[in-house]
C-alpha cells in the first residue's frame, strides 16, 4: 500500500464511520444519546475532511475532499470492512465503536511526530477527541454487558458478531512496513498488542467473552461487503445528481 | 484600531460571549500591501463553526477597508481548552456556560447559577462538540460545560 493508499485507509475509515453514525440521528434510544452520536460522527468527519484533502495533494492529481468523498466508486474506497457493517441494534453499533476508536486512538496517538507532518498534526488533534469516543463507547459495553440477561446476551452476539472483522485492522502490508521503518508513518499491524489490552480490560469489566476466532481477513482494504454499495449510494447520491452542490 | 483587532472582535458563533481571541483560535494576522492573511486552529476537528468563522473574518476585514483576504488554518499546536483567556472564561461563566479548569486536573465543575460544586454530568456531549450537559444539584438547574481538552 502507498503512502496515499494509507492516508485514504485512515481517511476512508473515519468518513464511512462518520456516515454510520450519522444514521443514528433521530433514531438513537435516548436524546443524549442521539447528541452523542451525532458529535461524535462530527469529529470522525472532521478528520476524514482533513486527511481525504492531504491524500489529494500527496496524489497530485488535483483531487479534492469532495472529488474523493464523492466521487469514487465502491472498489475506490480503502475503508475496513468492520466500519461498513449496518449498523444493526445498538450492541452491534457500540462494539464497532469500541473496536474502532480504540484502534484509532492508539494510531493517532503513536503517530504524532512521525514524519508526514501533515498526519502528525491531524494525530495531534484527534487523539484527544478519540479518548471521548473510546470513553463513551466502553461505558456502554459495560453497562449493556453487565446489565441483565437480555442486554447481556444481546452485546455478546454483537461482539461475536464484529469480532472477526477487526482482523483486518492490523492487516500486515510491506510497504506500509517500510514506511513506518523509514519513521514516515505507523505501521497499524504493531498496534495489536495494545489494542487487544485496551479491549480486553473492557470486555472482562463487561463480564463479556472474547471470541476465539483468530483466522485472517481474506482480501485488503479494496475488497468490501455489499453493505458499502448501499451505503455509498445513500452518501453519494445529492452530490453526484448535482455536481457540485452547496450548501 | 488595528486590524488583528478587527479580526480579534469577531465572535464565535457557537459561543456567542466569546470573540475568537478569547477563545484563543485566532493565531496570527499578517499584512503585506493589500492583502492580509489570518491564520487560524479549530477547536474540534470537525468544528462545523469553522467555515462561517471563516467567512465572519473576511466580511469584518472587508467592511474596515481590506480587499484582498486569505484565511489559512493551522493545526499545529492543536487547540486545548488552556488557550481561553481568563478574561473569556469569566464571559462564559456570566453566560452560564461553566468553563474548563485546567486540561489534567480532574476538578468538579462549578455551577454558574449558583456557584455550587456539587455538580453532576448528565451526557459527556452536548449541544456542540465542545460541550457536555451538566446539572447542579444544589440549584436544580441544569447547564452546559465546556469540556477541557
Amino acid at each position: 500500500m502507498s503512502h496515499v493508499g494509507y492516508v485514504l485507509g485512515l481517511a476512508d475509515d473515519a468518513l464511512i464511520t462518520a456516515q454510520r453514525l450519522g444514521e443514528w440521528c433521530s433514531r438513537a434510544p435516548e436524546m443524549e444519546e442521539d447528541i452523542a452520536l451525532a458529535n461524535i460522527a462530527l469529529d470522525q468527519l472532521g478528520v476524514a475532511r482533513m486527511l481525504l484533502s492531504h491524500a489529494g495533494e500527496l496524489e497530485g492529481r488535483g483531487r479534492t475532499e469532495d472529488d474523493l468523498a464523492f466521487l469514487r466508486s465502491e472498489h475506490e474506497f480503502r475503508n475496513v470492512r468492520l466500519v461498513e457493517l449496518d449498523n444493526g441494534d445498538f450492541a452491534v453499533t457500540m462494539a464497532k465503536l469500541l473496536f474502532l476508536s480504540v484502534y484509532q486512538r492508539l494510531l493517532y496517538d503513536w503517530s504524532i511526530g512521525v514524519g508526514d507532518e501533515r498526519l502528525a498534526a491531524v494525530a495531534a488533534k484527534a487523539r484527544k477527541e478519540s479518548a471521548y469516543h473510546v470513553d463513551h463507547s466502553s461505558r456502554w459495553v459495560v453497562r449493556l454487558g453487565d446489565g441483565t440477561e437480555e442486554s447481556h446476551r444481546r452485546m455478546q452476539a454483537a461482539i461475536d458478531l464484529v469480532w472477526p472483522y477487526t482482523h483486518q485492522l492490523f492487516a500486515a502490508d510491506r510497504d506500509v512496513h517500510a514506511l513506518d521503518v523509514a519513521g514516515i508513518v505507523v505501521d497499524p499491524s504493531t498496534l495489536r498488542p495494545a489494542w487487544l489490552e485496551a479491549v480486553d480490560a473492557v470486555l472482562t469489566e463487561a463480564t463479556l467473552t472474547r471470541p476465539a476466532v483468530t483466522e485472517q481477513a481474506e482480501g485488503g482494504r479494496a475488497v468490501h461487503t455489499e453493505a458499502l454499495a448501499k451505503l455509498l449510494a445513500d452518501m453519494q447520491v445529492l452530490h453526484r445528481a448535482h455536481p457540485g452542490a452547496r450548501w | 484600531m488595528t486590524l488583528f483587532d478587527v479580526v480579534a472582535a469577531v465572535k464565535d458563533p457557537e459561543l456567542r460571549v466569546l470573540n475568537v481571541a478569547e477563545l484563543g483560535i485566532l493565531r496570527d494576522v499578517t499584512v503585506d500591501g493589500d492583502a492580509v492573511t489570518v491564520t487560524i486552529t479549530p477547536t474540534y476537528s470537525g468544528c462545523p463553526a469553522m467555515d462561517l468563522i471563516r467567512a465572519d473574518i473576511e466580511s469584518a476585514l472587508h467592511e474596515a477597508g481590506v480587499s484582498v483576504v486569505a484565511v489559512k488554518t493551522v493545526l499545529d499546536p492543536p487547540w486545548t481548552t488552556d488557550m481561553i483567556t481568563p478574561e473569556g472564561r469569566s464571559k462564559l461563566a456570566a453566560a452560564g456556560i461553566a468553563p474548563p479548569g485546567p486540561v489534567f486536573i480532574q476538578l468538579s465543575v462549578r455551577c454558574p447559577r449558583c456557584g455550587s460544586r456539587a455538580t453532576e454530568q448528565l451526557s459527556r456531549f452536548g449541544s456542540t462538540a465542545c460541550k457536555s450537559l451538566w446539572r447542579c444539584t444544589s440549584c436544580l438547574e441544569p447547564f452546559d460545560a465546556v469540556k477541557a481538552i
